[in-house]
């Protein structure tokens, strides 16, 4: 019914933009002695989290993210590593979301969360300059400006600036999400992007927690004019803590009614030879919508599943 | 009885006894979070409208609505005139209940008049409707391809905006739920 030529002739210019982002990124990885590397998106046991839905594929699933796949090769001895894939989350669709999206994955052995965040901001800033946007980009009207070093700010002090209750109240009355949606995400990146960092413990399911305050997690998120960007952390590598963080979960999505997973036994295994390391997750499609001036994800991405 | 995940633009649902219809749609989730669903509701008897954001746990009542189909005959007054083709039963609605669908409306096209206890309240159209070009700027030859667009008027005095290809007195189908150009028509 839709006149699909013209409907796709739109989307040229970000197709175009879309296919540039990718190349450069894909060569500041090779050019800072990344290893490329493909893992399957069918996968039999995807981490037990509490609000990510798998969709099935057979008797197995298809991957959230390639998370676990790719910590058993940080484990095996490949220190720098890093993967652009699809990953699939049932029932997510909005202006931000679409249920098959595009994920960049990388993680680098010997990293801790703060050092990966400097490696985020010059590879965005690497492929800004790349496509020819020097230092700033507009969005739906916002200027914001790349120039280094970009804001830092902890979860605690975004809720201290910006939000009706304190941290402990929302993490109490299971409000976190809500106050971070509706108070706290329209603040951040504005200006300049931003990385709020130290997460709530229980909500760092695969970080390891802070030295000096095991009451969070050394986990963080870059925001780009209030859109949620990326996703990163420093490794837990302590196998025990991680089957103990996975029990819980999946009592948690038992309780809820939710489909549960199977233990992934191989990743725990695994997870006794991984090296301290960082890994970061960058949602390339919204990426793209930053550089494109895209107010949906619909805009960048050829086909939608109602295109379908 | 509906859950936060039936949510979407157009859905119509009881709150406190009184219908109201998802204006505004959107699906929002912290990557690690919880989904969240912010909606814009409105009041389908008064029109008021307020923000709102569910979690997935909500559930609703559905809308005690009975859609009835009608003929459209004429505009009096402000007044929107239908008529039931098989008891003749007319009803009336004004240009508050009508919405977008006044843009779409031609002589004698069929809708679904929506009743909420045996009271008209409202109006949808079908999901398509074709419409003539009344006023269109000249097509600048061999721009096929790029994307471009140009306003143009409609015969029910509506303005939208249409692929630089078309021409006035053209026949194009318009999405009236999204009020956008979908395709030319021919003949």
């Amino acid at each position: 019914m839709r006149d699909d030529g013209f409907q796709l002739a739109r989307k040229r210019d970000a197709l175009q933009l879309r296919a540039r982002l990718i190349q450069s990124i894909r060569l500041y990885f090779i050019n800072h002695d990344f290893l490329e590397i493909e893992t399957p998106l069918r996968i039999p046991a995807p981490a037990p989290e509490e609000h990510i839905e798998a969709l099935p594929s057979g008797n197995w699933f298809l991957q959230t993210s390639p998370e676990l796949c790719m910590k058993r090769l940080l484990a095996a001895g490949y220190p720098k590593i890093f993967q652009i894939c699809k990953c699939f989350r049932a029932s997510e669709r909005g202006n931000l979301h679409l249920p098959e999206f595009t994920m960049l994955e990388w993680y680098v052995a010997g990293f801790d969360y703060q050092q990966l965040m400097d490696q985020c901001e010059e590879m965005i800033v690497d492929a800004a300059g790349d496509l020819g946007f020097g230092d700033a980009i507009n969005w739906q009207n916002r200027k914001i400006n790349l120039t280094p070093p970009w804001e830092r700010i902890s979860v605690q002090e975004t809720f201290q600036k910006f939000a009706p209750i304190t941290l402990t109240e929302a993490l109490s009355k299971d409000r976190f999400d809500e106050i971070l949606v509706e108070y706290i995400e329209p603040h951040l990146g504005i200006a300049k992007p931003t990385f709020i960092y130290d997460y709530p413990a229980k909500l760092g399911a695969l970080a390891r927690l802070k030295e000096s305050d095991q009451s969070v997690a050394e986990r963080f998120e870059l925001y780009i004019a209030g859109l949620e960007l990326s996703n990163g952390f420093s490794e837990l590598t302590n196998a025990q803590e991680q089957r103990q963080r996975f029990n819980e979960a999946l009592k948690l999505r038992t309780q809820k009614n939710y489909a549960t997973y199977q233990m992934p036994e191989k990743f725990l295994d695994s997870l006794e030879n991984m090296p301290a390391s960082a890994g970061i997750a960058l949602g390339i499609d919204r990426l793209v919508m930053l550089f494109a001036d895209a107010a949906s994800i619909d805009e960048v991405t050829t086909f939608t599943p109602e295109d379908l | 009885m509906y859950t936060a995940s039936d949510l979407k633009k157009g859905l119509r649902i009881k709150i406190d006894n009184d219908p109201y219809i998802v204006t505004e749609f959107n699906f929002v989730k912290p990557g690690k979070g919880q989904a969240l669903y912010r909606c814009k509701l409105k009041n389908m008897l008064n029109g008021n409208q307020f923000e709102r954001t569910f979690r997935s746990v909500d559930n609703f009542e559905s809308a005690d609505l009975r859609e009835k189909k009608m003929q459209y005959l004429y505009k009096e007054e402000g007044k929107y005139c239908f008529m039931d083709n098989e008891t003749y039963e007319q009803i009336y609605l004004v240009e508050d209940q009508m919405d977008d669908a006044k843009n779409f409306l031609i002589d004698n096209i069929e809708a679904e008049i929506l009743l909420f206890e045996d009271r008209a309240i409202g109006i949808s159209l079908p999901n398509f409707v074709d419409l003539i070009v009344t006023d269109a700027e000249p097509w600048a030859k061999g721009d096929t391809v790029s994307g471009a667009t140009k306003p143009v008027k409609l015969q029910t005095g509506y303005t939208i905006q249409v692929p630089t290809f078309v021409n006035e007195g053209e026949k194009i189908r318009v999405d009236t739920r999204t009020g956008e150009y979908m395709t030319r028509v021919k003949g």
